[in-house]
């Protein structure tokens, strides 16, 4: 897609002067300290972590790299795509272009904004799931380089466990006999989130528990080939397990916002939490409590076991750059072990998506990485291609999910409506 | 309106002074105004891409397309339903607080009036977050009022029958100052001789505000319907703070706004389309251009306004 001028169509909406943030577009340029030393920049909307990366990513790079010194140059994430595009047009843009999952980033190298990274000799170190966020759709070409993922499972409140004599459930039904005995003994909320956000029932709900009814991977691709269809067996049985989940969730749930609920588990007065890995950080800070993490449920004892490792953050190089060999030495870098372990270990629960295997410092975020070894991973089934149109699948898991939970849609029903939005553009190839 | 008799000046003159003096606000009203609605209906008849023009397609996919139509619909219908609410409450609500605050026996009066006009000046982020916060089942001091009072406590704002009723309340609750403030200048400017004789006759304070100070503020009730109609159908700061971008659950709170903005700007996977937010965009302001021509034509034609 070509964007041109996005600021000056931003400014263009006449109707809602409010949200017209006019000022996109104006880059600032790194002063050079060292005449020797090259300077690449990183475009980024990880905000967040910038002083991860300048103190202790980029410094570690540095070291054994002594003459090219990197910029890290983040912009707030809800403005970054469309900052990055004028950027991009302007050609101001850094050298290394850090690149969100799918369409986004897609739609920048088919504009010609990226290159090809298929030759980079640390490629083969990622596995297909990790890359697939950042292929061509015929999986040929890959013009961004995985860079991490999170991990979706459920964290719960040892102390609670203890008390009540529980133990991590293993299949579906012990979930649910877990559920029912805190319920029982009606001090706790059993299971802590709500639909506020409808993201939350989406994501750390129908996605977190699916894969294990859809079979990962192989599920995922068939709704893409469409010899799978989201009114089958598999997504109707997610979504009666979801529709259950409304008993177990604080009073009131529908109006209980993402941090409501983290602030809820926080403080002790729940028992589980539906968690994505990026939460690990936040309960590291403020719970004062032991914390443990069990995987999604399988249906039967020995089930091979899914998880939702999802593809979340990757890094490109800029087409346009005038230091190409630079910006591929830093992505070289990145393939690497030192990296991986840094980079994991500074941001808990952001687990690198190489093969190298790494040591974690937080015992939690150990327990979340280490379900790789045990089961197969797999990306949300809504990323890829399914919501290139409208109604878009994502966006449709949200509502759908909120309403089965919230016990206004029935699990068929909710189904139903999903295949027929999605009926409604999506062709198969 | 009658001609004002002129005073002939100079001919030979040319009066640049008109030019001039007009020039600084016609600029800047091009500029911010004008420029940018004619280019969003370039962008509304030319392809997603920029590249082809594509005439009134964009419009006619947005009226019949089956991936457009019944959303757009959707978003129309709880606009409209924002609006009657609005108009059945924060309207008649701000001229009873008007007609209260008129009344010369209340002590305290501008204290009363900047407190009912205090919401008004709050960033709408704040308003949504104090609301969110009043009515949260976690936090919130709403359950235990609504036990108290022997209301069952429900989620409001977060269920599907509830919420558009319950983001339109705390909206009136925002801006009923508005209404309030203009009733409240229009009463200021009634005369007290009128009134006085209405006394005379025998007219009760009831009689009193129907019979003589309504009819007189009744150009008001135009203004203010016609503001509250472009505000509600531009609305989208509120539920944006208060239930997202997505609008939700279950789009039980999509308003014209909030689709638009997810149209242009893209939400989460869902790209943004110039062309089809431009679209929608012009169509918004046809139907408050329409409205606002209803009432310049209709009511301000028809309504008689007295000299006093």
């Amino acid at each position: 897609m070509v964007r041109k001028w996005p600021w000056k169509l931003a400014c263009a909406s006449l109707l809602t002067t409010v949200l017209a943030a006019c000022g996109g577009g104006s880059a600032t340029e790194a002063p050079d300290t060292n005449a020797n030393r090259l300077t690449i920049t990183i475009e980024s909307w990880r905000s967040d972590d910038q002083k991860v990366w300048t103190e202790q990513i980029i410094p570690l790079f540095e070291k054994s790299n002594p003459n090219i010194h990197v910029e890290f140059r983040p912009t707030a994430p809800t403005e970054y795509n469309a900052a990055l595009n004028s950027k991009l047009e302007a050609g101001t843009a850094g050298d290394l272009i850090t690149c969100r999952p799918f369409d986004v980033s897609l739609g920048l190298y088919t504009a010609g904004h990226l290159t090809a990274l298929n030759d980079l000799p640390g490629v083969p170190h990622f596995s297909d799931v990790a890359k697939s966020a950042w292929q061509t759709d015929d999986g040929k070409t890959l013009f961004c380089l995985p860079m991490a993922s999170v991990i979706h499972g459920f964290i719960y409140n040892k102390t609670i466990f203890n008390e009540l004599g529980l133990t991590e459930p293993k299949t579906v039904a012990e979930f649910f006999a877990v559920l029912d005995k805190i319920k029982q003994d009606g001090r706790y909320t059993p299971l802590v989130m709500g639909t506020a956000e409808q993201w939350e029932a989406a994501t750390m709900g129908f996605q977190n528990i699916g894969p294990n009814y859809w079979l990962g991977e192989n599920g995922r691709k068939a709704l893409i080939d469409g010899s799978a269809k989201l009114t089958d067996a598999a997504y109707v049985s997610t979504f009666k397990d979801l529709e259950r989940w409304g008993d177990y969730l604080p009073e009131g749930f529908q109006a209980v916002k993402y941090a409501d609920a983290q602030m809820l588990f926080a403080s002790g007065r729940g028992a589980i939490y539906p968690a994505g890995s990026w939460d690990i950080a936040y309960f590291n800070q403020n719970a004062k409590f032991e914390l443990g993490a069990f995987k999604a449920p399988v249906v039967n004892a020995n089930d091979q076991c899914f998880i939702s490792d999802h593809t979340d953050i990757g890094i490109g190089i800029n087409a346009k750059t005038t230091h190409m060999a630079e910006a591929r030495t830093f992505l070289e870098w990145m393939t690497g072990p030192e990296f991986a372990s840094e980079f994991s270990n500074a941001l808990p629960g952001f687990f690198s998506l190489s093969d190298y295997p790494i040591t974690l410092k937080n015992p939690l975020a150990q327990t979340f990485v280490d379900w790789r070894k045990q089961c197969q991973s797999t990306i949300r089934n809504s990323y890829q291609i399914l919501s290139r149109g409208e109604p878009n699948l994502e966006n449709e898991l949200w509502r759908t999910s909120v309403g089965v939970i919230d016990g206004t849609f029935a699990p068929e029903a909710a189904a139903q409506d999903l295949q027929k939005g999605l009926d409604n553009w999506y062709k198969k190839p | 309106m009658k001609e004002l008799p002129m005073l002939r000046p100079n001919k030979s003159r040319p009066r640049w002074h008109i030019a001039v003096f007009l020039a600084p606000a016609l600029l800047l009203y091009s500029i911010v105004m004008v420029f940018p609605l004619l280019d969003t209906l370039r962008l509304s008849l030319f392809s997603s891409d920029g590249a082809n023009f594509v005439g009134v397609s964009n419009y006619q996919r947005l009226f019949t397309d089956s991936q457009w139509w019944p959303y757009f619909w959707r978003a129309l219908k709880n606009t409209v339903l924002f609006f009657l609410l609005h108009m059945l409450l924060q309207n008649p609500l701000g001229l009873l607080l008007a007609a209260l605050l008129d009344s010369k026996n209340l002590r305290g009066r501008s204290i009363y009036r900047t407190l009912l006009f205090s919401p008004t000046m709050l960033s709408f982020v704040i308003v949504g977050f104090i609301w969110q916060l009043i009515l949260s089942p976690t936090w919130g001091i709403a359950p235990a009022i609504s036990d108290f009072l022997g209301i069952r406590y429900r989620p409001w704002l977060g269920l599907e029958s509830t919420s558009l009723p319950t983001v339109a309340l705390i909206s009136i609750w925002q801006f009923v100052g508005i209404p309030m403030l203009f009733f409240m200048t229009a009463l200021l400017a009634v005369p007290q001789d009128i009134l006085e004789a209405a006394r005379v006759d025998g007219a009760s304070a009831w009689q009193l505000f129907w019979r003589v100070k309504f009819p007189l503020i009744l150009p008001t009730v135009g203004i203010v319907s016609i503001l509250t109609f472009i505000g509600n159908f531009n609305a989208f700061d509120l539920v944006y703070t208060a239930k997202g971008a997505l609008a939700g659950p279950n789009f039980s709170t999509d308003l014209l706004g909030t689709f638009f903005y997810r149209t242009f700007y893209g939400f989460q996977l869902q790209l943004g389309d110039y062309a089809m937010g431009t679209t929608v965009a012009m169509v918004i302001f046809l139907i408050i251009l329409f409205g606002s021509l209803l009432y310049l034509l209709v009511w301000q034609r028809k309504v008689v306004s007295y000299e006093l």
